[in-house]
């Protein structure tokens, strides 16, 4: 239960952590960043590397970004920095407040990070559900250059992204969310803190009473999280009701590919991606009208 | 490659130098090169909580972390909450709501109540039995963590036993 040996580096800029990667990634140099997820995977010998440049040290890149579109993430950016909605504006801090204490335990979000979280690309993580549902994007920092990539263009499969070994994840960036948005979170697990068996994030505006521009993402289902553009479909232009979002529930269980284990058949999950997007559609009635919230 | 790596720890506000490599856990070098064996170490991989000692102001897991990683920080740990062999109050309101049998899990416990408190004053009840679900107990079955917690929680968000765990 101890890590292999390895060396360690500790940059000091994110350009000398690229430098560093791009000479030392083919012999399997890995980026440190939260360590909540390589570390116990290094201890339980799934994992090795053999350096690790360990983040950390990085001045500059813990704190969240706003500009007049969204908000910036960089690497150093923990889970548990998200337990306040002020870290963003409007209704995005309410859903990343809400979010982030669904990810493991407090000490766990203590350190492990956002873009942590997006390049391990577990099934179940909630970062990268809200990643797809709210139409993120990815930059990457290499010595060739930086380039952004779509959250729907950013899995491979599960725990695979596009992200080549000698690119770093130097922001994700989410859009604000307008004040009216109606927006519900519902996550499904055995014993709180564990990992999503199944979750849903949906969210959509009322234009006279009538759904505009919905969002239906399912996490933890597939082998990663994605938006299911037919159960959206179901829902454009109709009024919010328990029939529309049953019947949206229904689509997007039929959409959906669903991964199975030992413990939970395919048809588990199935099942269950109709019971969270049903509550999570639910919850967004609910949404508290948020202007008087943004600070 | 495991070749040893020579820093300094910074624990309770002593100095420690320590060789190690750089897969020496801050778990391993507390119990073994500082001799600080109040942290204790059960799953090695983040679930149990026994590790959990407080870096920076920040509760956390000693196994998740290298040793490395700690040098220039401030490291806390159970041996930092007594002062001159009296208990801090969350320690004797642990003895007093029977909130430890075996006593394993018990340094995690306390590091974490009070890196939380420190962190986040304004802890709601329903946030602390979350936070409580961090640790594993085979024991008490947590409600007397939770009485314990609850008997000391306006002096834990003083902040007072973790401003004498600090270096003056
Ligand atoms: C007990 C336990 C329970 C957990 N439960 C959950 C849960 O319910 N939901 C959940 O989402 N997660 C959970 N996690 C995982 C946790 O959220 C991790 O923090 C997260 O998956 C990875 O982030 P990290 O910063 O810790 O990354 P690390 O562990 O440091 O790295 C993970 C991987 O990503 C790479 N990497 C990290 N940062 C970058 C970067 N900026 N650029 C390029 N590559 C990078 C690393 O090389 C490594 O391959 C749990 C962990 C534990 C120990
Ligand atoms: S030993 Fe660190 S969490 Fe179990
Ligand atoms: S007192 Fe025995 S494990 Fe908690």
């Amino acid at each position: 239960m101890k890590a292999a040996p390895f060396d360690y580096f500790r940059p000091a800029s994110l350009q000398e952590a690229a430098e560093r990667l791009s000479v030392n990634s083919d012999d399997g140099a890995m980026i440190l960043a939260g360590g909540q997820s390589l570390v116990p995977m290094m201890a339980l010998r799934v994992a090795y590397a053999s350096e690790l440049i360990d983040l950390n040290a990085i001045k500059g890149i813990d704190t969240v970004s706003r500009s007049e579109r969204g908000i910036a993430i960089p690497p150093l950016v923990r889970h548990a920095d998200f337990h306040s909605s002020d870290v963003a504006p409007g209704p995005l801090g309410h859903v990343l407040a809400t979010v982030s204490r669904h990810i493991a335990h407090y000490p766990i979000r203590q350190r492990g990070t956002f873009c942590g979280s997006l390049a391990h690309a577990d099934p179940s993580s909630e970062w990268c559900l809200i990643a797809a549902a709210l139409d993120a994007e990815i930059e990457l920092l290499s010595v060739s250059g930086r380039r952004r990539i779509k959250a729907k263009d950013w899995w491979a499969g599960v725990m695979e992204t596009v992200r080549e070994p000698e690119e770093i994840i130097v922001a994700v960036h989410l859009p604000l969310l307008p004040d009216d948005i109606q927006w519900g979170f519902y996550e499904f697990n055995r014993r709180a803190g564990d990992f999503a068996l199944g979750m849903a994030f949906c969210c959509y505006r009322l234009t006279e009473g009538l759904i505009t521009k919905p969002h239906v993402a399912l996490g933890g289902i597939e082998e990663y999280p994605r938006r299911i553009p037919e159960a959206e479909a179901v829902l454009e232009g109709a009024t919010p009701s328990a029939e529309v979002f049953g019947e949206a529930a229904r689509t997007a269980s039929k959409a959906v590919n669903p991964l199975e284990d030992p413990a939970t058949p395919a048809a588990y999950r199935r099942d269950l991606s109709a019971t969270v997007v049903r509550r999570a559609l639910t919850s967004a009635t609910q949404t508290k009208s948020s202007p008087a919230l943004s600070a | 490659m495991s070749e040893k790596i020579e820093f300094s720890l910074k624990v309770n506000g002593t100095d420690f130098s320590i060789a190690c490599p750089p897969r020496k856990t801050l778990a391993d070098a507390l119990r073994e090169d500082c001799r600080l064996t109040g942290t204790h170490v059960g799953c090695e991989h983040g679930v149990c909580g026994a590790c959990t000692v407080v870096v920076d102001g920040r509760a956390v897991r000693a196994c998740l972390m290298f040793a490395v990683q700690a040098q220039g920080s401030e490291v806390r740990t159970v041996e930092g909450l007594a002062q001159n062999d009296v208990l801090s109050p969350l320690q004797q309101a642990f003895i007093d709501n029977h909130a430890l049998q075996c006593g394993f899990c018990t340094p995690g416990f306390l590091m974490l109540i009070n890196g939380a408190f420190e962190r986040d004053p304004d802890i709601c009840e329903d946030e602390l039995t979350e936070l409580l679900s961090s640790n594993l107990c085979r024991c008490t079955g947590y409600r007397n963590i939770a009485r314990a917690v609850l008997q000391v929680a306006d002096k834990l968000k003083a902040r007072s036993e973790l401003a004498v765990g600090k270096p003056s």
